[in-house]
């Protein structure tokens, strides 16, 4: 099965202009591995952040690792700046049952203490398992567990949605 | 063999890196480059091994590596302890796996096991229960995987690339486990010229059926190298080896710059330490701008941070 899902690149649209008016000069966007950093490339670049792009990855903050083991590809969390007292915004695809979110946020305290962080999701599809709620959303969806939301991107560098 | 591996294909116990497949090493390579970052944060720790109990055997004394191991594992927020025990009351197999078979009644997740006898780590691997995992810090002159793995790191890092560099590993062959760890690992990597350099009575007869070309003359040996590799000379095994003194050695295969000139004009110089200057290596090399000795042992924490993740987690079946 292969629902259609509206375009990306008005969503993420929607997204930086929701974004725009709360920026503060000490606001840097975080991107999480690997559909997270796409959008927050993306975020970066049309809301013109001076401060640098910086990527996440949880792998070593999961709280299933005792169940399923380290992901293959772990790639290296790259934050190039100093966390302490900054506005972070934490940028993910797809959020669902909220515990990447939280694994962010610890990986995050680990680098210091920022003042504030805010999430910033193109696709909100419930079935949160969390405390943890989008402060910018780019689409609601109400998922069936069974199912899984996708953010893919192509050689052109285009992002596309899918559900299946 | 593939005690090593789980039937997924999975790493299970890491006992040598002969026979490892090449997916496996660069894995650990990848996975160590993540966690490099890890030590210079303002928290030096991941939350990834709480609650696991890490105990460090070492039959063998040993402090660098020990050490290594242990940061390594605390950074993964485990519980480490070290366990050194005097071999003298260890000489008996049966000593040893009672000694597991306690730590593992403690309810032990993984073993880090160093000891003088060449096999050792395979024989406590085939006796622990499933969910136990066996590390080899080194055992007798057979295999030290952590080792070989942290010097392949330390060579991407500089070099970038495996399958254009000559890579010349000199001295001890013949009584080294980091050699023959080093040389699986560089020829699975694809390293398309490993030699290695030393007098007769320190080479392994049939050394060049592991894939290196022999030489005996550090001159020839050393000229076009990207990576010169020393190994540790233990004054123990001098009156063995039949060198008449540790000078005598120096002079022919001690590593001084007018021999390292010899090679690449960027070779990077390694060792896995502890070094004796003046018999392997001269200070003006060990200390000079080509030494990567120190990182080697920076990365050497990655790495075993990188294989002891690997190890934990997952479901045991």
């Amino acid at each position: 099965m292969h629902a259609s899902l509206p375009d990306v690149d008005p969503l993420i649209a929607r997204l930086a202009d929701a974004i725009a008016p709360t920026l503060t000069p000490d606001t840097v966007i975080v991107g999480i591995h690997t559909g997270g950093v796409w959008v927050a490339e993306r975020l970066h670049a049309m809301l013109k952040c001076v401060l640098p792009l910086g990527m996440l990855d949880i792998s070593f903050y999961r709280d299933d690792f005792s169940r399923i083991g380290l992901h293959p590809q772990v790639k290296p969390s790259n934050l190039p700046f100093d966390l302490e007292g900054r506005d972070i915004l934490l940028v993910d695809d797809v959020l669902h049952s909220g515990r990447t979110v939280r694994a962010a946020m610890n990986e995050l305290f680990d680098y210091g203490r920022p003042a504030s962080i805010r999430l910033a999701v193109l696709v909100d599809r419930g079935g949160h398992e969390l405390p943890i709620r989008p402060d910018f959303t780019g689409l609601e969806l109400d998922v069936p567990a069974h199912q899984n939301v996708n953010l893919s991107r192509l050689d052109d560098g285009h992002l596309t949605l899918s559900l299946a | 063999m593939n005690l090593q591996l789980t039937e997924d294909g999975r790493l299970r116990h890491l006992l040598t890196l002969d026979g490892l497949p090449r997916a496996i090493l660069t894995q650990i390579l990848d996975t160590a480059e993540s966690f490099m970052d890890v030590g210079e944060r303002e928290v030096k720790k991941v939350p990834l091994l709480r609650g696991k109990s890490i105990f460090n055997l070492f039959f063998e004394p040993s402090t660098r590596t020990r050490t290594t191991f242990e940061i390594a594992a605390k950074r993964l927020s485990a519980d480490v302890v070290n366990l050194n025990i005097a071999t003298s009351s260890q000489t008996k197999g049966e000593a040893i796996l009672d000694t597991v078979d306690n730590l593992a009644a403690m309810h032990a997740d993984m073993f880090i096991v160093r000891h003088s006898q060449s096999g050792a780590a395979h024989f406590i691997a085939h006796h622990v229960a499933p969910h136990i995992s066996v590390v080899n810090a080194g055992d007798g002159r057979h295999a030290h995987p952590t080792q070989g793995l942290l010097d392949m790191f330390t060579i991407r890092r500089y070099k970038g690339e495996f399958h254009n560099l000559t890579v010349a590993i000199v001295g001890d062959v013949l009584h080294s486990r980091v050699a023959r760890s080093q040389i699986h690992a560089l020829t699975t990597l694809g390293v398309p010229e490993v030699r290695v350099i030393g007098p007769k009575t320190l080479l392994p007869t049939g050394v060049e059926q592991m894939g290196v070309k022999v030489f005996h003359d550090m001159e020839a040996g050393l000229r076009g190298c990207d990576v010169v590799i020393m190994l540790r000379l233990q004054s123990e095994r001098m009156k063995g080896a039949r060198l008449p003194s540790s000078q005598e050695y120096f002079k022919f295969f001690g590593l001084t710059p007018e021999k390292l000139a010899l090679a690449k004009p960027d070779a990077i110089v390694m060792h896995p330490g502890p070094m004796n200057r003046g018999v392997e290596i001269a200070s003006e090399v060990a200390d000079g701008p080509q030494s990567v000795i120190l990182p080697q042992v920076t990365y050497g924490i990655a790495v075993r941070m990188a294989v002891m993740a690997m190890l934990s987690g997952g479901a045991t079946t």
